[in-house]
């Protein structure tokens, strides 16, 4: 398995040995959203970066997700649908979005890596 | 940070200690959750017992021989005869029949009423009854002075028992001044979950003592805000500025029933409260849009604000309220809606994020009240 990478959106990258790229998001995020209660999964089409892709909603409150870069989904996490309880108890594994076909292959490369995501957390603790 | 602007209750500290997620409520700084989480929280409440800091409410008391008959000029409620020991639910209106707030009123006896009022309206509340009945009563707050905890679930009558037996006595709505570990609190057997459980009024000093010591017994967890809007939201309960306002009337609201027999149109004590007129109206000719129960057809939370729409389309109403029911396991709602589409089992659709979800009008309450009637 590939290196993670991340967005400051707190969404975490995997570029996988096919191409294709996987999306969740980070523990962090699951643990301040709260439980989540219902995933609205993206449509398998092509989106641009920051376009609004999902939404995940906890017993409180709704949050998007934002495309991390431009690309092509072609497969969705549908466990999700009936489990989405998996997005809190196993962000990184069980709890993945979607993959997708990055229009530039060499663009997740340019996302925060594993220690200026820790960063980015510890910058946001301090504030 | 904005916090530190904010006022902090009794338990802040302890709050904090526990490992809550914090928040501005009302112009407090709340816990939203624990580390337990709102879903667990919010069965646990169900299970077992709940420990709530709402000290941030408005605790008033009313003295003097004339106070039940002025606080009558302004709610549409019986409160001349509310018996000793009992407590009620009662609201404030103006002069169009608007919900100013809503409120508990208790008769401690010796002509005096104990009222809580909702956090955010305290302060207009305490103003308002100055304006109206100050000159009829003695009006104390005791917003710094006396904090509240809440103590739901089936297990909070064991749990509260074992400090004061005779608690296990009190019967819904009842209300009672009860030593608690020394402390000279009141307590009434009444909550907002739709569970048995009590409200326990505390003096400020002893209250971090007291929520110590319910938290140290097995069954009780600490619960925040988050489960407790849940909580209300299943149990049908009305959230004020969301599911009532000064833009509509207790019909309106579906609240009639709180409206007491004596102080309505053919009462004894007909109207005398602000805005009557134009609720007996209302209750004679009807109302054009009513809150009505939502469950929506689907598992995706319906939240507050979103449209809600007829077969062909048109707006018909707005949903005041909306989450997810983790004991129901399915979302809930509640809504305005025309008067042409309030029946149970009307199928009508909200708009989340520009696609329709069907909906279902329903009764309220979402799962059963479990209130101990003795």
């Amino acid at each position: 398995m590939s290196e993670l990478r991340f967005t400051v959106e707190h969404e975490w990258l995997r570029q996988d040995a096919d191409g294709l790229v996987t999306v969740g998001i980070t523990a962090f995020a699951q643990e301040a959203l709260g439980d989540v209660v219902f995933v609205q999964l993206p449509e398998v089409q092509s989106y641009a970066e920051n376009d609004e892709v999902a939404v995940l909603e906890s017993v409180k409150a709704a949050s998007n997700i934002a495309m991390p870069l431009d690309g092509e989904v072609v497969e969705i996490n549908a466990e999700l649908e009936s489990s989405p309880e998996l997005v809190n108890e196993d962000p990184l594994g069980k709890g993945w979005f979607f993959r997708f076909r990055p229009a530039n292959a060499s663009a997740v490369a340019g996302l925060l890596d594993q220690a200026a995501y820790e960063r980015l957390l510890n910058a946001n603790a301090d504030a | 940070m904005t916090s530190e602007t904010l006022a902090k209750t009794p338990l802040h500290a302890l709050h904090i200690e526990l490992g809550a997620r914090m928040v501005p409520f009302a112009g407090y700084d709340m816990p939203v959750q624990y580390p337990l989480g709102v879903m667990k929280e919010h069965l646990h409440t169900r299970e077992q017992a709940g420990l709530f800091d709402v000290s941030h409410m408005g605790q008033i008391v009313l003295r003097g021989a004339n106070s039940a008959k002025a606080l009558e000029t302004l709610v549409p409620v019986d409160i001349i005869d509310l018996p000793v020991g009992m407590q009620r639910y009662a609201m404030f209106t103006d002069e169009n029949g608007g919900i100013l707030d809503d409120l508990m009123v208790a008769n401690l006896g010796d002509d005096t009423l104990f009222l809580v009022v909702n956090a955010g309206c305290k302060h207009q509340d305490l103003a308002h009854l100055q304006q109206h009945i100050g000159d009829q009563c003695e009006i104390e707050n005791l917003f710094e002075e006396r904090a509240l905890l809440a103590l739901q679930g089936p297990k909070a009558v064991d749990v509260l028992a074992r400090l004061a037996p005779e608690v296990a006595q009190m019967t819904f709505m009842q209300f009672a001044p009860v030593r608690l570990l020394g402390v000279d609190c009141y307590v009434s057997r009444s909550g907002y979950t739709g569970e048995d459980g009590f409200e326990i009024s505390v003096p400020a000093e002893h209250t971090e003592m007291l929520a110590r010591s319910l938290l140290a017994e097995p069954e009780v967890e600490a619960i925040g805000l988050g489960a407790r809007d849940s909580l209300r939201l299943e149990a049908g309960l009305c959230l004020y500025g969301h599911d009532m306002s000064t833009s509509v009337t207790p019909i309106e609201a579906s609240l009639l029933w709180a409206m007491s027999k004596p102080r309505r149109a053919d009462g004894a004590r007909a109207g005398g409260f602000p805005g009557a007129a134009r609720i007996f109206a209302q209750q004679q000719e009807g109302v054009a849009s009513k809150r009505v129960g939502l469950l929506p057809q689907e598992r995706v939370p319906v939240r507050e604000g979103a449209e809600i729409v007829d077969a062909e389309g048109t707006v018909i109403g707005t949903v005041s309220s909306g989450g997810f029911g983790p004991s129901l396991g399915a979302p809930v709602a509640m809504g305005y809606v025309q008067n042409s589409h309030i029946a149970l089992d009307t199928e009508l659709w909200a708009m989340v994020r520009g696609k329709r979800v069907a909906m279902k009008v329903a009764k309220t309450p979402f799962v059963p009240q479990r209130y101990y009637r003795g």
